[in-house]
């Protein structure tokens, strides 16, 4: 009567011994996570020590080494999100096209007149032409610099745009080249925040774009947000200025050419720079912290040889002068030139601690950031909050997991402990599968865990009270078991599929917590749906097979 | 011998006072917009930007000590408040924490990141050997992103549902069901506002897991009361669904209970982080549970359901409905 085809039969209890053997592994989480690293360490050619093959032992090498990952809330560390600002970069892009439109419009002098830069919003460029009459030849001088960007939808488009207001012509960027141009800054961004964060050798950290222009960073066991911003905060824009004046006045009066930027530990101290900088951290190959001749902290560095050239040049005809060490609008130090420094190397001495040194070191040999950022949120999460949680959870989970099952037990008798025994496969799976498909656990996330062991009886509960109906309308126990399954299949199905529509909303919406919970939800729907419909079926199955009891009790 | 919450056979008139359950839901329903009209929810930083430490002290933690400190940095609004786990004794938490928050004092997007490092230092200082457990910290222009989400989520959620009974049932269900999880999520606002709970992510969550079990119970009765209405055709829609909520009251109780005893021991012993979640959750079990009964299917009885369904169901929409009936 409870026929179960024996290719179903072996395929549900494969599935559940995957699940097992899958689960396996978190539950000696220390271990093969040690012998996971030693693994990770001997393959990328280390030498193996006595610790490594003791850590490898532990584990054995052929059974499934996947581990579920623990989220920071769980095992402690730092998060960030940043908001990267993408609109800096087309101020510096029109920035480096002024003396392209300059150059263009001077050929054109005889016909447009003087030219004049005019000072205006960041994301513009404006130029006052002395003849209004010649504006049109005077945007199609500029139009000619602008080039093609190739994109999927705006085709023709150019990447900047040129319009006549007035006597002023206006360059702006085209649409399709600042979306370009914030794809572009991002990727560097990134790669920029990798690289500093790399360079810290921290462990598996996450660095992710979120939507258009953030990025968000998660470095497990980092001890605070604060020490992970100070590393990827700063843009870190080395440069290297001519000094033409030193002044205590902030507001003094600077010409196109030249920067007024402030010193950077003497308060009310500003040095008037020319603008163009004589060499940049772009052009940095390498950079250490060391100590300067009296034994206090600082940075040395190499120039590439095109650096290196225009920095031996300029120092062999600067001697005597001061030049400015600038980094992010702030000058560092301003040194005189004793004599011409060949070779491309150098040292930035300031008033650094030996931390500080360190970590300007790290940002310059990883460069600068294209653009500045903006913190959004930061989290902390210490170690030992994290060791509570998965404590709390731990013994939350059990004692959850024992009242349940001594509950259906109590209710259900071997048909209860059928359902326990789904219960504890059920869980086994949601392990499994998150190891399988590399998503994390959180709290949220055991939350969630917990929660399903409490509804994952719910669709072994709908049968067993059906097959108790159908006990009572004296059908044979056979028949009853059979329509129980039947009849309780709608309602399980409904039930199930509009808790799950909630599930994924979670998912596709939420963030950080409320994905995290999401995902075990999910899982766990999925999970308890087969293990009530197939697994304790089974189970029923067998037994009765087996057993082919006159009556039963439910 | 069997645990039965339920006797074998109930015939209990579930709709004898509907007009007085009804009122009672519309009642606490007023009741809990005019609490979140006049005093509002107790939104965490999430939803309201800001900052918030968990610290923890070698010795028991004197409050008006920590005031004193935060109070010489000129920090704006903080408030300090002390966390105790009554369950400590058996999980083995941290002792002595205390919760700082510290409130988002201009409009400037980015947080303060030098107002956390200055606090750290300055209690540091003061409480030599502090731990800071847990620093969190939210820039108003992410927290209106997350508020936004938030109730686009709970709103999107609830006409997945709708929709999906629809496609299921008859309206009337949906409008009876709808009806439900807007008095579930209406009544566990309401009761946050009143206890002024923290307000924040979690009990989004928490809120649509709700609306999941909650709908979860009502289509278990609905899913019954559809069998029973093709079953006996010419018996009153109000016996047959006083028949449907008697036959699965064992199965509502019995689901109720295993999942109030998961989410209880997840209250007492999951520790503070999650307590809010499970506060909500344990409110939201109770009142979808009430809600199924005494409202939806109230609200279906009041809306009458057409009768003339076919001998089989049309196959249209409902292609899993029977696959066995």
């Amino acid at each position: 009567m409870l026929q179960y085809p024996t290719w179903k039969k072996v395929l549900v209890l494969l599935i559940c011994l995957a699940g097992i053997v899958f689960t396996l592994p978190n539950g000696f989480y220390g271990r093969v996570e040690q012998a996971n690293d030693a693994r990770a360490a001997l393959e990328a050619g280390a030498a193996p020590t006595s610790e490594m093959t003791a850590a490898l032992e532990g584990w054995p090498g052929f059974l499934p080494a996947t581990l579920v990952n623990l989220g920071l809330d769980l095992r402690g560390g730092a998060h960030v999100l940043v908001e990267v600002q993408v609109e800096d970069v087309y101020a510096e892009r029109l920035e480096a096209l002024w003396p392209e439109v300059r150059d263009a419009l001077r050929d054109l002098r005889g016909q447009v007149g003087t030219i004049r830069r005019v000072e205006t919003t960041p994301g513009e460029l404006r130029v006052r032409i002395g003849e209004q009459a010649a504006m049109n030849a005077a945007v199609d001088a500029v139009y000619g610099l602008t080039q093609p960007v190739a994109t999927l939808t705006g085709a023709g488009a150019r990447d900047y745009e040129v319009r006549a207001d007035g006597d002023e012509l206006v360059v702006t960027l085209s649409e399709a080249e600042k979306t370009a141009t914030d794809n572009r800054t991002m990727e560097q961004s990134l790669e920029i925040i990798r690289r500093r964060v790399d360079e810290t050798g921290t462990r598996e950290p996450t660095i992710q774009r979120q939507g258009e222009d953030r990025i968000l960073v998660q470095v497990p066991g980092l001890g605070s947000a604060e020490e992970l911003l100070a590393i990827i905060g700063q843009t870190a824009k080395l440069t290297f200025h001519a000094v033409e004046q030193v002044t205590g006045e902030a507001d003094a009066q600077t010409t196109g050419g030249n920067l007024l930027f402030p010193a950077m530990d003497q308060e009310g101290v500003y040095y008037i720079l020319e603008r163009r900088p004589v060499v940049s951290g772009e052009q940095l190959v390498d950079a250490q912290p060391g100590f300067d001749q009296n034994g206090r902290p600082a940075v040395t560095f190499r120039f590439n040889p095109a650096g290196g050239r225009a920095f031996g040049n300029f120092t062999a005809e600067n001697i005597g002068q001061p030049f400015a060490i600038v980094l992010d609008e702030q000058v560092i130090s301003a040194p005189v030139i004793q004599s011409h420094i060949p070779g491309g190397s150098g040292i930035i001495t300031g008033n650094f601690s030996l931390e500080e040194s360190t970590r300007l070191a790290i940002l310059l040999r990883a460069g600068a950031l294209p653009a500045e950022i903006q913190v959004l949120e930061q989290r902390t999460i210490g170690p030992e909050l994290g060791q509570d949680s998965i404590d709390a959870g731990r013994i939350a989970s059990l004692v959850a997991f024992v009242a349940v099952m001594v509950y259906m037990a109590l209710s259900y008798g071997l048909f209860g402990l059928f359902a326990n025994l789904a219960l504890i496969l059920n869980v086994a799976l949601i392990f499994a599968l998150l190891a399988i498909i590399g998503a994390t656990l959180t709290l949220p996330g055991i939350a969630g865990i917990v929660l399903t062991i409490g509804m994952a009886v719910d669709a072994n509960v709908l049968i067993f009270e059906r097959i108790r109906e159908e006990l009572k309308n004296s059908r044979g126990p056979a028949r009853a078991i059979q329509l129980g399954y039947e009849k309780a299949f709608s309602a399980i199905v409904d039930a199930n599929i509009t808790t799950f529509i909630a599930a994924v909303i979670l998912f596709a919406i939420g963030s950080g917590p409320v994905r995290g919970f999401s995902i075990t939800l999910g899982l766990g729907i999925m999970t308890s749906l087969f293990t009530a419909l197939m697994v304790t079926r089974l189970f029923v199955s067998m037994w009765f097979d087996a057993r082919r009891p006159k009556t039963i009790e439910v | 011998m069997r645990l039965k919450l339920v006797p074998e056979q109930t015939n209990f008139d579930f709709f004898r006072h509907s007009r007085l359950t009804l009122g009672l839901s519309g009642l606490l329903i007023v009741v809990s917009l005019v609490l979140f009209a006049v005093q509002g929810l107790n939104f965490g930083i999430d939803f309201r930007g800001g900052t918030m430490i968990t610290a923890a002290t070698e010795t028991e933690p004197d409050v008006g000590d920590y005031r004193r400190t935060l109070g010489a940095l000129d920090l704006g609004d903080f408030t300090v408040s002390r966390i105790y786990d009554p369950a400590a004794e058996i999980t083995g938490s941290v002792p002595n924490q205390v919760a700082i928050r510290i409130e988002q004092t201009d409009d400037d997007p980015a947080i303060q990141a030098d107002v956390i490092v200055q606090v750290k230092a300055a209690l540091s200082e003061t409480f030599p050997g502090i731990r800071f457990l847990q620093t969190d910290s939210v820039g108003a222009k992410v927290s209106g992103e997350l508020v936004q989400k938030g109730v686009l989520a709970i709103v999107l959620a609830v006409a997945a549902v709708l929709f999906y009974i629809w496609l299921r049932f008859e309206w009337q269900f949906s409008v009876g069901a709808v009806a439900a999880l807007v008095h579930d999520v209406i009544l566990t606002i309401g009761v946050f506002s009143l206890v002024q709970l923290e307000f924040n992510l979690a009990i989004i969550a928490a809120i649509l897991t709700i609306v999941g079990y909650s709908l979860n119970d009502t289509v278990v009765v609905f899913d019954r009361v559809r069998e029973n209405l093709r079953r006996y055709k010419q018996t009153p829609l109000r016996d047959v669904l006083n028949m449907s909520i008697n036959e699965t009251l064992s199965r509502t109780m019995m689901t109720s209970v295993t999942t109030l005893l998961a989410l209880g021991a997840l209250y007492v012993l999951g520790g503070e982080v999650i307590r809010g979640f499970t506060f909500a959750m344990i409110w939201g079990v109770i009142v979808g549970t009430y809600s199924s009964v005494f409202v939806a299917s109230a609200i279906l009885l009041r809306l009458d359901v057409k009768r003339d369904w076919d001998k089989e169901e049309p196959k249209s929409g409902t292609s899993f409905a029977d696959v066995d009936a």
